[in-house]
């Protein structure tokens, strides 16, 4: 990228942050990390985090690739609990209790951490069973209790006029953008606090990254979001709060007005003008 | 020039086709000849009269149909002590089937072309089926009812046709009544003897129950003797009538209607006919039940026996496998252990299959079966319930052999499963297992199926290891029935691999039976693509449901 590049790139990142409603006002705090240190065998990913991600707000996470933001994120709804030889210290707090506590149900906590994937994954099912999903999980069989969820999910997820005629039809049918929403409406269905969007829209073409990007703002009404994304234009867009990583420390938190424009580390600076890759 | 022809890659690729052409055409041989030897032995060929001359210079009438056909070279005739003209090049002989074997003591001989004076297809020839001593060759004389000439010459043939359609349904009323009435009466005065005994062995044998069982035993007595009326009634009907026959010879031989399956005049038979008597052969090969130390009739217990063994290896192996691939693949810690038990695994189905029928007979069979036997059956010994080899053992034998088959294609389906959808369902809430039996099993499903298509072929085509746990040569009930409880796991089972062994190999007329063995070859190639293709269906179903996301 040239250094001409880069101003503008920086200069889009103010104007839109002019346009956005401003909301920075402290909140309570609904996720909190405390001095989390994670190992994938010997390799430190993560090195005495510590943060706090406000209620019913968007908290972005940004930084270059393999800076350990998606692995933050996994650890609030514990999927590096998947990884082979995985090491995890520290405490990650959820409305005051620790999940890596021995006493939580993992289960139950995903329940109420909701997760959606860089690449969307619907089930090969039809797109009902889809939502229903974790429904059926927790034993509710009810037809008329699953088929108010559908509908209210996929309005949720700005889906069901897409696709309220078919259903019944496989999930694996939808166009890519369609199918993330599917993925969101899936996550919402089960009603959680906390929804953690890791890279939502990078598999996504433009137009499909504006609804996903829309729906965000929506649902930051109902949910707490964490969100990973590589972009920093929708960094800026979609949250209130933005989180600055870099090789497995947390180098500056802040509103996202304030670290953008007025960022107090220098790295920070660095990387949302571009100086880094 | 060579050389840039060689660099060019030409030579490969004719190499690579010369490969492929040569598999094609050893698999369309094989079929073929099957194929045209088993199908072509129901065809009724024409009954053929020689004029012979015996190489003592005796002239004589052979009536038969014409087999095969053998060319040998003049020197190779020599050396076997035929005498051979100068200007001979080759001996030919024909092998012709004269059946008349209560006669003449052979079915088929062997002729000289040369010493044939004349050949001849008179249309008053006939061919009788019987159910002992094989084909009749001759000509219908008279027609006899309790001893009494009823129909003589031309009247003969029309008559002989209708009194033996009327012999054929009494037989069939026969054969009705004493399999099924009477084998449930036998059957169930078994189980009152088992029972009886079973009281008196746990000391519960007192006047009540011998009373009660006394009583039925009565009842079924009762029964019997009605059935037993009814059969000898029968037995007099069907035994009423006769044919009699002139053969080559021009000796008149009695031939009972009792033993007669059908009559036809081959050399005056037209297309048509032909090809009905073709259909009804096939129907017959198809449904009936072996005859002539299973040399003729058909061969429906076989087929039964090879697709419900195959069922129940599949209804054991399938889950077994299942579940020992999902610890090894989801549950089990990945490494050096694991590994030992992938490979040894892979190495079990490299193990002959004469092996597994050893420990089967060894274990299921005599340690199993036998303390079974001693457990829950101590009534019925010294007879063997479950101590002998039977269906059961059979089946648990041949899932043992195809199981590694099973696990193998059952691990790598788990392992195409993408983690994102594990992912995606763990994040919902889902436990481990849920997300097992939710998605991932459901998705792998094409997989199992895959394992179990090669356990089915390999399964039917078995017959080393079901020779030692529980094929028999000829079973004189089917393992399903209509008697209680319906299924019976102890009995001993037909199978069309070893029915091709046995027929071909081990019967006392092997000459008469080797066409049967190319039927029942082409049959059980036939019921092998049958259970594949059906399970082919069933799993292109699945991975059509289950279509797994792309990358």
């Amino acid at each position: 990228m040239t250094a001409q590049h880069v101003r503008t790139h920086s200069i889009d990142v103010s104007s839109i942050l002019r346009d956005q409603k401003q909301s920075t006002e402290p909140n309570e705090p609904c996720i909190k990390v405390e001095n989390l240190n994670l190992f994938y065998a010997q390799k430190q990913a993560l090195h005495g985090v510590n943060m706090e991600m406000p209620k019913k707000k968007v908290t972005a996470y940004i930084g270059p690739s393999g800076c350990g933001k998606s692995t933050l994120l996994r650890c609030i709804n514990r999927m590096n609990d998947l990884v082979d030889n995985v090491t995890i210290e520290g405490k990650v707090l959820l409305d005051n209790e620790n999940i890596y506590d021995k006493a939580v149900n993992v289960a139950a906590l995903r329940r109420r951490v909701g997760m959606v994937f860089q690449k969307p994954n619907p089930f090969p099912k039809s797109i009902f069973e889809n939502v229903t999903y974790g429904l059926r999980i927790q034993g509710i069989n009810d037809k008329r209790i699953l088929e108010e969820t559908v509908e209210n999910a996929l309005r949720g997820a700005a889906l069901w006029d897409e696709v309220k005629d078919r259903l019944n039809d496989n999930a694996l049918g939808l166009s890519g953008g369609q199918q993330q929403r599917l993925v969101i409406a899936r996550a919402i269905a089960i009603e959680p606090e906390v929804l953690l969007l890791d890279e939502p829209a990078s598999a996504l073409d433009p137009i499909s990254t504006l609804k996903i990007e829309e729906l965000i703002n929506e649902l930051k009404e109902k949910y707490t979001i964490v969100i990973v994304t590589h972009n920093m234009q929708q960094a800026a867009r979609v949250s209130d709060y933005t989180a600055f990583m870099f090789m497995g420390e947390l180098i500056e938190m802040g509103t996202t007005s304030e670290l953008f424009t007025n960022p107090r580390k220098k790295q920070t600076e660095d990387y949302i003008t571009g100086r880094y890759g | 020039m060579i050389k840039a022809w060689f660099k060019s890659g030409t030579p490969w690729v004719w190499l690579n086709a010369a490969a492929v052409s040569a598999s094609l055409i050893m698999v369309v041989g094989v079929l073929g000849l099957i194929l045209v030897r088993g199908a072509g032995h129901f065809w009724p060929s024409h009954v053929i009269q020689f004029t012979y001359q015996e190489p003592n210079g005796e002239i004589q009438t052979i009536v038969g149909e014409h087999v095969d056909t053998s060319i040998t070279p003049a020197a190779m005739a020599k050396s076997t002590g035929h005498i051979m003209a100068d200007d001979e090049d080759t001996l030919v002989q024909y092998l012709i089937k004269t059946g008349n074997r209560d006669i003449t003591g052979t079915d088929f001989r062997w002729i000289l072309e040369r010493n044939i004076k004349q050949r001849q297809a008179p249309a008053e020839l006939m061919v009788v089926e019987r159910r002992e001593w094989g084909n009749f060759y001759g000509q219908l004389v008279a027609v006899k009812e309790n001893g009494k000439i009823i129909a003589e010459g031309e009247q003969a043939w029309p008559i002989a046709q209708t009194r033996i359609d009327q012999a054929l349904a009494v037989f069939e009323q026969i054969a009705h009544l004493e399999k099924k009435e009477v084998g449930a009466i036998n059957y169930s005065l078994e189980q009152l003897r088992l029972e009886q005994k079973k009281l008196q062995l746990e000391n519960l044998w007192d006047a009540a129950a011998e009373q009660r069982i006394a009583a039925e035993k009565a009842e079924l007595e009762i029964e019997y003797k009605k059935y037993q009326t009814q059969l000898t009634e029968l037995y007099r009907q069907i035994r009423r009538d006769s044919l009699v026959a002139k053969t080559e010879s021009g000796n008149e031989v009695e031939i009972p209607l009792a033993k007669v399956v059908r009559i036809y005049q081959p050399n005056t038979m037209n297309l048509f006919h032909r090809i009905r008597h073709y259909g009804v052969k096939v129907v017959e090969f198809l449904t009936d039940d072996p005859r002539e130390a299973n040399t003729e009739g058909g061969i429906f217990p076989a087929i039964f026996g090879t697709v419900m063994m195959v069922i129940m290896m599949s209804i054991i192996v399938t889950p077994f496998g299942v579940i020992a691939a999902v610890y090894l693949r989801e549950y089990a810690k990945q490494g050096f252990i694991t590994r030992l038990i992938r490979i040894s695994v892979n190495n079990l189905a490299g193990v002959p299959s004469i092996v597994y029928g050893v420990f089967g007979l060894g274990f299921f069979v005599y340690i199993l079966g036998g303390n079974i036997d001693r457990l829950f059956f101590p009534e019925a010994s010294p007879a063997p319930v479950y101590g002998t080899p039977g269906l059961l053992w059979a089946s648990i034998t041949l899932a043992l052999l195809t199981l590694p088959v099973v696990i193998v294609s059952t691990e790598e389906g788990l392992a195409r499963i993408p983690k994102s959808i594990r992912e995606g369902s763990l994040a919902l809430g889902a436990t481990k297992l849920e997300t097992l039996w939710l998605t991932v099993l459901p998705m792998a499903s094409p997989a199992m199926m895959t394992g179990l298509i090669l356990a089915v072929a390999r399964a039917a085509g078995e017959v080393a290891p079901l020779m030692l746990v529980g094929v028999v040569k000829l079973a004189p009930t089917l393992p399903l029935d209509g008697n209680y409880p319906f299924l019976h796991l102890d009995r001993k089972f037909m199978h069309l691999g070893f029915h091709i062994y046995d027929v071909g190999f081990q019967s006392p007329n092997v000459e008469a039976a080797r066409p049967l063995v190319y039927a029942t070859s082409l049959l059980l190639v036939l019921v092998i693509v049958g259970l594949n293709l059906s399970a082919i269906l069933i799993r292109n179903h699945l991975r059509e449901k289950y279509r797994a996301l792309e990358g």
